[in-house]
């Protein structure tokens, strides 16, 4: 998606914006969870799994489900970077998004201009995805392995 | 650490919960396990810190936080921990993480996610940071992202 580009959808009304501030986390886990959550906003049900239907494909969610962290599970999570050349930019975002290792990716106004994490299973899958994008690119890929975490909450609430 | 039955529940969920009134019911029909057996093992694993939280990820273009920049610091090795923490600790700061600099290109050791409605919200958010880090800063950049390429978080291999 496009910064500039207005979003197609998007939320429309104030149980909308309620859901995206409410279900970000603590989902329950019972029996019927969207009964539960759907209580929680004074919906129906039905009318929660439609929301979220709905949202995800008008891509305002990109998903709904548990969000990993790779590392408690003995794996390892990478941020790294390449400069692609304007002339070859699509052609290396379809080489790099190519790799199931590829959790994001994003273009960014720099001589670096795609940002990416590879999260993967074991600590040495890094440098096999890392020596993967480089040999099929022809590009140097720079690894910024965290070396300490500060803090970490993506939860943002919406502004529309 | 996970076992081979915790695996395959990452691979059965790392896509999204089935939008179906018993979702974890669904899981285990597909797993060949109980509904008790699943939802007992994913609270395992949100307590263990493998599921972070399970519930909406939202495009955050999509809902109106149209400029994200990734704030870039180059600060002194000896005061870098302290600082990092009080960054991390502002509360518009989504992530905060000190990483390796790649000399020469790359000088920056402290990176801090700031996300707003427009770009000046983000270079406001940025001065911010910049006061706090006073002296100990003697370079720093925002990368705003221009295009969300991939978003789909982690995918094992079936």
């Amino acid at each position: 998606m496009r910064e500039s580009a207005a979003p197609k959808g998007g939320l429309n009304d104030a149980i909308d914006r309620q859901i995206l501030a409410c279900l970000q986390g603590d989902f329950p886990i019972c029996e019927r969870p969207y009964a539960e959550a759907a209580a929680q906003l004074g919906i129906s049900e039905d009318e929660l799994l439609q929301r979220l239907e709905r949202l995800l494909a008008d891509k305002v969610l990109t998903r709904f489900g548990p969000m990993f962290q790779v590392e408690a599970m003995g794996g390892a999570f990478v941020l790294a970077a390449l400069a692609a050349p304007e002339s070859r930019y699509e052609e290396v975002t379809a080489l790099v998004n190519a790799l199931p290792q590829v959790a994001h990716n994003y273009r960014r106004e720099h001589t670096l201009n795609m940002w990416f994490v590879l999260a993967t299973e074991t600590p040495d899958g890094i440098a096999e995805a890392i020596a993967r994008i480089e040999r099929d690119t022809g590009l140097t890929v720079h690894a910024f392995p965290k070396e300490r975490e500060f803090f970490v909450e993506m939860k943002l609430e919406a502004r529309l | 650490m996970i076992d081979d039955l915790d695996r395959a529940l990452i691979v059965a969920t790392q896509g999204g919960l089935p939008l179906v009134p018993r979702p974890y019911h669904a899981i285990a029909e597909q797993l060949g396990l109980s509904a008790d057996e699943v939802m007992q093992r994913l609270r395992g694993l949100l307590a263990a810190g493998v599921i972070r939280r399970i519930g909406a990820v939202p495009n955050h273009y999509a809902i109106g936080w149209t400029a994200n920049g990734m704030t870039v610091w180059d600060v002194a090795d000896d005061q870098v921990d302290e600082l990092g923490a009080r960054i991390g600790a502002l509360d518009f700061v989504t992530h905060c993480y000190r990483r390796p600099r790649a000399l020469p290109a790359w000088p920056y050791n402290l990176f801090a996610m700031v996300h707003g409605a427009s770009r000046d919200e983000c270079s406001a958010k940025a001065e911010e940071i910049r006061t706090l880090l006073g002296a100990a800063c003697r370079a720093s950049d925002i990368l705003y992202s221009t295009r969300i390429l991939k978003k789909t978080g982690l995918r094992l291999g079936a």
